[in-house]
């Protein structure tokens, strides 16, 4: 925080201890800091929440419209179509974490400030995550009723979802950092993540067509908490590199 | 030992002496590279046993495997090298990342391409879905995702230290290649070679498989070298020691 007060000589050597209390708890300050600062600018602008969840629901639809309306059919198809469409629209919603702080030269500030920029990457991360890939995960058990998806799959969907589009944010910011400094960002940050979101789709597909064929989905699970783990350790810290970089560039 | 590596090294980071002892080195190479794929081709596509169940088909594995091996080498050289750009800031090792995306990429597609010309006869299908087939696409997609990248910044710099992310990001990719066919019940088979245990096909036919896989590297080494010349060449244009060069050619 900025509003130290000027010190006096008489006081200088208990303000620098007092500052440099302050620098360790003010680490968890800029991160509860950016996360309320980032929640009330996505309250100011409520579309940027609806319109992936519009994205979202309007892709589930196009597929028995393209393919086939047959009930057997799409319960075939239901959990891969549920995950494509809910990491198309996390992808598209990307564009909201940094873009809007880069213009207005905020994010400069958030680079330039004395706390580690990863713990602010990760609030913002946080707030994207509870704007897009949270809502979506409640959505999704509606959809899959339209999707005709067999009961057993819908607390796994669920699950998976819970457990994925979090990575999905993690990941996505890394992409989103890389590119925030160029011109047109929109299909070379899809070349740049969905690659590493072909894992994340993969197992999240699988456990849901485990449970609905009566397997074991516990494996499924284990492997799409450690990648949310790993991403959630590393992830931070790439996109922070990454953001000085594109701040430089 | 550790002194004459860091002396080494140091010396590496200086884009005009990586230029004079590449210049050095290229010839050794490329005539090493010729005469190893030249070898290697003609014992493997000519000489070595035909294989019991899959007949003269499986000599195609002399270009698959080398290629394959190459692919997941140069992403992990790839990443190493962007590592060290980004850490030491040594414009040698940026340049070196650069000019392993290309090739890197032709690799991967290389074995894709001869792993579908062999899977249509033995397996009935050009394709399949099996783990260390959609990996080997996903690194063809990384490829191309740090090619696409080094292209749409306008600094060199940031350019090279966005794509050394990138690629350090990608590097889970490898170990996932690598294990796949341990991991999953795949169709593809498993590892040709491997550091602990004997090859399970007969010396005949795995010698100039190897032979062909050094072969690829030193191919790899005389390319990187090429590429990474020019890019010294080019991004060093204004100081003296290229001036001097080119005065000298021309």
């Amino acid at each position: 925080m900025m509003n130290d007060a000027t010190p006096r000589l008489a006081q200088k050597k208990q303000h620098i201890i007092r500052r440099e209390e302050g620098m360790q708890v003010s680490s968890w300050h800029a991160f509860t800091g950016t996360l309320k600062r980032d929640l009330l600018l996505v309250f100011r602008r409520r579309s940027d929440v609806v319109n992936p969840l519009l994205f979202f629901s309007i892709a589930v639809t196009l597929f028995p419209l393209g393919i086939s309306p047959e009930p057997d059919f799409l319960a075939q198809i239901a959990a891969g179509v549920l995950w494509v469409s809910a990491l198309l629209a996390t992808l598209l919603s990307l564009d909201s974490l940094f873009q809007q702080d880069m213009a207005d030269g905020s994010l400069e500030q958030l680079v330039i400030s004395p706390h580690p920029l990863a713990v602010m990457v990760l609030a913002k991360v946080l707030v994207h995550w509870l704007v897009t890939g949270l809502p979506l995960t409640l959505l999704a058990p509606m959809l899959a009723v339209m999707m005709f998806l067999p009961e057993e799959g819908y607390s796994t969907l669920f699950l998976t979802l819970l457990l994925g589009t979090p990575t999905l944010s993690l990941v996505g910011a890394i992409g989103a950092a890389l590119t925030v400094g160029l011109r047109r960002t929109g299909v070379l940050m899809t070349l740049l993540i969905l690659p590493l979101y072909i894992p994340v789709l993969i197992f999240g597909t699988g456990a849901v067509v485990s449970a609905v064929n009566g397997m074991a989905v516990a494996g499924h699970l284990a492997i799409m908490g450690a990648m949310l783990m790993t991403a959630l350790v590393m992830a931070p810290l790439a996109a922070g590199a990454a953001l000085r970089i594109s701040l430089n560039g | 030992m550790w002194k004459t590596f860091v002396a080494w090294f140091h010396r590496m980071g200086s884009p005009k002496w990586f230029y004079e002892i590449s210049g050095r080195w290229i010839p050794w190479f490329a005539a090493a590279a010729v005469l190893l794929i030249a070898v290697g081709t003609v014992w493997g596509l000519a000489f070595a046993p035909a294989d019991y169940q899959q007949g003269n088909s499986f000599r195609i594995i002399y270009i698959h495997v080398p290629a394959a091996i190459l692919a997941q080498s140069i992403f992990f050289l790839m990443a190493i090298a962007g590592g060290i750009g980004l850490i030491w800031k040594m414009k040698v090792a940026d340049m070196v990342a650069k000019s392993c995306a290309p090739f890197g990429a032709t690799m991967t597609f290389i074995a894709l391409f001869t792993g579908a010309i062999w899977g249509k006869p033995t397996w009935g299908a050009w394709w399949v879905w099996d783990a260390r087939l959609t990996s080997m696409l996903i690194l063809l997609f990384l490829y191309f995702g740090v090619i696409a990248l080094q292209s749409a910044f306008d600094s060199k710099q940031s350019a090279a230290r966005a794509s050394a992310i990138l690629s350090l990001v990608g590097i889970v990719n490898i170990p996932i290649i690598k294990y796949s066919v341990e991991w999953w019940n795949t169709l593809h088979q498993p590892a040709t070679f491997k550091l602990t245990e004997k090859p399970a096909m007969p010396a005949e036919m795995w010698m100039p498989l190897l032979v062909m896989v050094v072969g690829f590297y030193c191919l790899f080494a005389v390319i990187l070298m090429l590429r990474t010349r020019n890019e010294i060449l080019e991004r060093e244009k204004r100081t003296h020691w290229v001036q001097g060069l080119l005065s000298k050619e021309s």
